[in-house]
């Protein structure tokens, strides 16, 4: 027995299995707790620790090897595994209130075990063609075979595969920096050429108008789910870089470079959320703006962005959860999610219209929900390294607050004496009231997700050390 | 002699996917493809052995058949290039020349960073992707977008194989072409879908 066939062929298997299951809540309580039983193998059963059960002795190896090639799970990624997998397990359970089981759950676990895949492959830098394989499979998650495929999709799958040879071309040139570091014109070559294959893995500005679009076009629930996990582990292989190359973490240039980035993709998506019309299309860009919080943590000091940066990651998959499930559930009751047509909607799911107006306060750092403690610390440390940082890192946050007020202005707007009718099914509100809860109970005590969060800077051999 | 059919396989290259940018028939598309693929396996060949370059060409030759015969399927009707712009052959060539251009002034300095590929190797290359990255800014029809990309991977491949042997990144991208080709299919499937459910 070893991990990566615990964590990454088992799912697969899995995945394709549940393929031949068509029942919604089957699924989503099958995929939901084969999810969760995989996240607390990974909390609690040791790597390369010889366990005795009995008169048996059972050991955990760490390492598959393929084609020549390893996949390594090491003892100190067991809390990511964990976080990972309990954070897909929360999509899943969520899944048979957005109507969305049998799409999201067989091809969830495939792409979730090559994201894990990803993260285990020695070398690392062959990491891109696990992540283009989820990409390749997410698209038939995205459209169904009995409708033409949108624009969005068609960027999403040009934009996504155009990342994987930058980042193996950089990975291979990365190795000739490290073998002559006096080499600047090659160091500056490949850095751009890993700087651009991240930009299209990450949808860094300007290349993310791909995402609006789907938001659009496609079921909220499975673009969130996309728009969490894809990101966040795009996010660890690329901090592998930083650990990896010494002379890559300490270049002043890349940190000038990430911080840039980071606050593109926040106020951008900040302002554009301010600005827009259409329910979808705020998440959307908030989304993008949680993509920038990270990024920007990455520019911190690596002490302090990293654990800043996991801090992040519970907060993005609860939010992102609720709030995509909430979109999910108010697409069923509105003609289009534009302004116009979801105005007063909060008359008729009100559980849907709390719980995405919550997950959007908590995005745009809304004190007492998830995601403040994670940005307040975020904001503090980049307030210490620059102030104009900070201050366009709040004007990112302004534009994500506004767009959360006015996204609730326009839900309540209903016509003078329109009756309260409720239209969620019991399933929803639990999920949304759970999902809600959750919020409060991350914003209010931060350190109950310490436990898992802790030792996963271990994980990286110099970084947050 | 090994040099001399490396630069006719770059010709024939520039032969292909200029062709796949003009021809309108998805057959001489679908012809093109797996032309493109030999060439492809032919500079291939340079730096790997006969074994691993085969997996390339099988690999492509099978995604090219599994788009043809997912388009096979349609009524020949279809207006492929409704949303081309701008849509002449004239521009395409022209387009085509300069990026013919730009991969003849940029090869031999690629060819240094690339640990000395070989100018007919590295060229071949920088040409698959330049042609590729063409094809994708001038279509939306997703026949075009599917070998747009296929063409880009084929151009980066051929340059990978110059410093990267492993087997496993042989494996892994021989799958990444299939997915390529697979979803291809899938897309071009669910774009006919409504007008196959009208026809019928």
């Amino acid at each position: 027995m070893n991990a990566p066939f615990i964590w990454i062929v088992f799912p697969i298997g899995i995945g394709v299995l549940l393929l031949l299951i068509n029942n919604q809540r089957a699924l989503s309580v099958l995929g939901g707790l084969i999810a969760l039983l995989l996240a607390l193998t990974a909390q609690f059963l040791p790597i390369e620790l010889a366990m005795n059960i009995g008169s048996y002795s059972i050991k955990i190896d760490s390492s598959f090897t393929i084609l020549g090639r390893t996949l390594l799970i090491k003892p100190e990624e067991g809390p990511l595994l964990a976080l990972i997998y309990g954070a897909v397990a929360l999509w899943f359970f969520g899944a048979e209130a957005a109507k969305s089981a049998t799409r999201l759950i067989p091809i969830g676990f495939m792409i979730t075990a090559l994201m894990v895949a990803s993260i285990a492959v020695e070398p690392f830098l062959y990491a891109a063609l696990f992540i283009e394989m989820a990409i390749l499979l997410a698209i038939p998650m995205l459209t169904t075979i009995l409708e033409p495929p949108s624009k969005g999709v068609t960027r999403f799958l040009i934009y996504q595969t155009l990342a994987m040879p930058f980042i193996l071309l950089a990975g291979w040139l990365l190795g000739g920096v490290e073998a002559s570091p006096g080499d600047l014109a090659l160091a500056g070559q490949s850095a751009s050429i890993l700087g651009l294959g991240f930009a299209f893995l990450l949808a860094i500005f300007p290349l993310y108008n791909w995402i609006p679009m789907l938001s659009e076009e496609v079921s909220p629930y499975i673009l969130g789910f996309l728009l969490w996990i894809l990101p966040t582990i795009t996010i660890i292989f690329g901090a592998g870089f930083l650990d990896r190359y010494s002379w890559l973490r300490s270049s002043p240039q890349l940190i000038i470079a990430l911080r840039l980035a980071g606050l593109l993709m926040l106020v951008t998506g900040g302002l554009s959320a301010a600005f827009q019309r259409h329910l979808a299309r705020i998440m959307s860009y908030g989304a993008i703006a949680e993509t920038g919080f990270s990024i920007l943590a990455l520019s911190l000091d690596t002490r302090l962005g990293i654990p800043i940066l996991f801090l992040l990651i519970p907060a993005r998959a609860m939010g992102l959860a609720v709030w995509s499930l909430a979109m999910t559930i108010i697409k069923g009751e509105v003609e289009t999610m534009r302004f116009g047509a979801v105005r007063g909607v909060l008359r008729i799911v009100p559980f849907a219209g709390t719980g995405m107006i919550i997950a959007a306060l908590s995005t745009g750092a809304f004190p007492l929900l998830a995601g403040f403690p994670a940005r307040l610390a975020l904001w503090e440390s980049l307030g210490r390294e620059s102030l104009v940082s900070a201050f366009w890192m709040a004007i990112g946050v302004v534009g994500l607050l506004t767009s959360t007020f006015r996204s609730l202005a326009v839900i309540s707007m209903a016509e003078e004496f329109t009756t309260w009718e409720p239209r969620e099914s019991l399933t929803q509100r639990i999920m949304l009231g759970l999902g809600v809860i959750g919020l409060f109970v991350l914003g209010l005590f931060p350190q109950t997700i310490q436990y898992f969060l802790s030792n996963l800077p271990l994980m990286f051999e110099h970084l947050g050390r | 002699m090994a040099l001399t059919i490396a630069w006719i396989t770059v010709i024939l290259i520039l032969i292909t996917s200029t062709g796949l940018l003009v021809v309108r028939d998805w057959r001489w598309s679908i012809i093109l493809l797996a032309v493109q693929y030999l060439g492809m396996f032919v500079l291939t060949l340079q730096h790997w052995p006969l074994g691993m370059a085969s997996v390339k060409l099988v690999a492509g030759w099978m995604s090219a058949a599994i788009l043809g015969m997912t388009r096979s399927g349609f009524s020949s009707e279809n207006s492929e290039e409704t949303s081309i712009w701008p849509g002449g052959r004239l521009f395409r060539l022209f387009a085509a020349g300069i990026v013919l251009l730009i991969v003849s002034t940029v090869t031999p300095a690629v060819d240094t960073i690339m640990a000395d590929a070989g100018f007919a190797v590295t060229g071949g290359s920088l040409l698959l992707i330049g042609m590729g990255l063409l094809q994708l800014g001038i279509t939306s029809y997703i026949l075009r977008v599917v070998i747009g990309l296929m063409t880009v991977l084929s151009g980066f491949e051929i340059i990978y194989s110059a410093v990267e042997g492993s087997i496993l990144v042989a494996a892994l991208l021989a799958v990444i072409n299939l997915g390529l080709a697979l979803v291809g299919a899938y897309l071009l499937v669910a774009e006919n879908s409504q007008q196959e459910a009208e026809t019928e």
